[in-house]
């Protein structure tokens, strides 16, 4: 062990300690203590000064009062339900498009594809919020969408889309697509074409060689996609914020208001520990994923 | 195998039509002399000269670009750093929480990071303003550049590096002129995926920003929530403009390096043969 290794290793190890773990566990903490009319807003506050007992006078004071709230309260239940049931849906709409054009471009001419790679990383490289702002002049009442339906005569009066849920599905699945396309396109890129014609040879007609071979071969890419996309969907803030209405429940834009608009810090912290506990379930479901992945590699 | 069928072109140009006609329209209304932004009142670039006077805007992308550069260099520095205690580190106390603090920031929902980065520097004291950000901006971005470098440092040719240690050169000499060079091209991609992530950031800067350090996103989100308008429409299209180029201007980089490999192989495979 040298001192070289040694600062090599610990320069960005107590950076993440500092500043990803430890913030944790203050939120912890704090989604355990109580509101309180001060600077800053919650009570207890741990008094460095007092040493030992100081701590122990600070845990005897922490209770699950804020977590009782979340449960009896209507509103937190529900958005935890509709969060989880819109990114489930969204995931799915996601697939539904993004798997007909990864295939697409997999089987697309060879000189085509850096193209059409480019096609699909320039709206991921490009902003975020400038994507969600671009679907609401298109969305709303008087908007593109509802000019052309109107127009080819399919409908008589403006559908109400921007402000209730559809667009917060249109926004998640036209935001989300490219990470379900790119997992998607290089387990298919991969794949051995013999492979289909070997089963082809053997009797298959095309759309069970697809169902067969295609699909099973390309289950990695497949989930590692659907989880890029649910796992942000779930906390996500701006689409529900931008597109949603005020029926819109998604638990990223309750716990943005419950911090901000009702300067409650205790009851936002319980809000994201909760919402912590959910993604632990998708997030170790995905890093098995990517694991199993690597080695198949290798 | 590899020929286009009605069904692959149908739905890639359904597919992209989906993905870029958004952006295509706001890029369009952007140059409409009206300001009701769904009538099309003829051609002008009005929009873009009241954009360039709006003071705020412009102070709120000075502090946007200044958090991103300073940001993302701490960020591509540590994020190298990792990557390579991640692969070339060997055995020390507490890897796995290591690799788990590497790997967790890149899933974290971004209301969460926020919320917890507010509470730290709350906590500790730390005035929220420009270094606020630049800290929270530098803690993620360095996951996502150590997941890129280590990706090139797992797959390049380890005995390069041991010949040159065997060779007299100290780890830190071996590391600066052998290894770096070889994964430089992963470490300026991760760099410019950590300044776009600092530029795009909205969720995470509105929870550390202060009052008088308000960034571009936060700029537009409050303006956006009032409904759409020229000037963000001016704005957006300028932004598109500098991906596009930066995106295009890096793909074909990549492929005359690429070509240029090839043709340096060929020409060493003939020397030799």
């Amino acid at each position: 062990m040298n001192w070289r290794r040694i600062a090599l290793i610990s320069v960005p190890y107590f950076w993440l300690l500092g500043l990803f773990l430890v913030p944790f566990f203050i939120v912890l903490k704090i989604s355990l203590s109580d509101i309180a009319l001060a600077i800053p807003p919650y009570t207890p506050t741990l008094e460095l000064s007092e040493g030992w007992s100081g701590l122990r006078d600070l845990v005897a004071q922490l209770d699950f009062e804020n977590f009782a709230f979340l449960a009896d309260d209507d509103l937190y239940w529900k958005s935890y339900l509709s969060s989880v049931q819109i990114a489930f849906i969204s995931t799915f709409i996601c697939l539904l498009i993004g798997f007909p054009i990864a295939y697409g471009m997999a089987n697309a001419p060879t000189e085509w594809q850096p193209t059409l790679m480019l096609l699909v990383i320039l709206p991921f490289w490009t902003s975020f919020l400038i994507r969600v702002y671009s679907l609401i002049g298109l969305l709303s009442q008087e908007g593109m969408i509802n000019q052309f339906l109107m127009w080819i005569g399919i409908i008589n009066e403006p559908l109400m889309i921007l402000n209730t849920n559809w667009a917060v599905y249109i926004g998640i699945v036209y935001t989300y697509c490219p990470f379900m396309i790119l997992p998607i396109y290089a387990t298919l890129i991969k794949l051995d074409a013999s492979l289909l014609e070997a089963a082809e040879d053997l009797g298959c007609s095309r759309t069970e060689a697809f169902w067969r071979i295609t699909i099973p071969l390309s289950k990695a890419g497949i989930i590692a996609g659907c989880f890029l996309v649910f796992i942000p969907a779930l906390g996500e803030f701006v689409i529900p914020s931008l597109l949603g209405g005020s029926g819109t429940l998604m638990i990223g834009k309750v716990l943005f208001e419950e911090f901000f608009a009702n300067r409650d810090w205790p009851v936002a912290s319980a809000v994201a520990v909760i919402l912590l506990l959910i993604l632990i379930i998708p997030i170790v479901m995905y890093q098995r994923n990517e694991q199993k992945m690597m080695e198949a590699d290798t | 195998m590899r020929r286009l069928t009605w069904f692959n072109a149908t739905s890639l140009t359904l597919g992209f039509a989906f993905l870029y006609i958004p952006m295509i329209i706001v890029i369009i209304y952007s140059f409409n002399e009206s300001r009701l932004v769904t009538v099309w009142g003829g051609f002008s670039t009005k929009w873009y000269g009241e954009l360039f006077q709006n003071e705020a805007f412009l102070d709120a992308a000075l502090v946007t670009f200044q958090v991103g550069l300073i940001s993302s260099l701490i960020a591509t520095v540590l994020g190298t750093m990792g990557a390579y205690v991640l692969v070339r580190g060997g055995r020390f106390f507490g890897r796995t929480l290591f690799s788990g603090m590497i790997y967790a920031p890149l899933v974290m929902p971004e209301v969460i990071t926020g919320l917890s980065l507010l509470l730290l520097f709350i906590s500790i004291g730390l005035d929220r303003g420009m270094t606020t950000i630049v800290l929270a901006h530098a803690t993620f971005s360095m996951c996502y550049v150590s997941v890129v470098v280590s990706s090139r440092l797992v797959s390049f040719d380890r005995s390069v590096e041991e010949a040159a240690l065997d060779l007299g050169c100290t780890p830190f000499d071996a590391f600066r002129s052998v290894t770096l060079p070889i994964i430089a091209p992963a470490v300026i991609s991760g760099w410019l995926l950590a300044l776009t992530l600092s530029l795009d950031d909205l969720v995470i800067a509105s929870f550390v920003a202060g009052p008088s350090s308000t960034t571009l996103p936060i700029k537009v989100f409050s303006s956006v929530r009032l409904g759409v308008s020229p000037e963000i429409n001016a704005l957006s299209t300028i932004l598109i403009g500098i991906v596009t180029i930066g995106t295009v201007a890096a793909s074909l980089t990549t492929k005359r390096a690429a070509l240029r490999r090839k043709r340096e192989q060929q020409m060493a495979e003939q020397a030799s043969g």
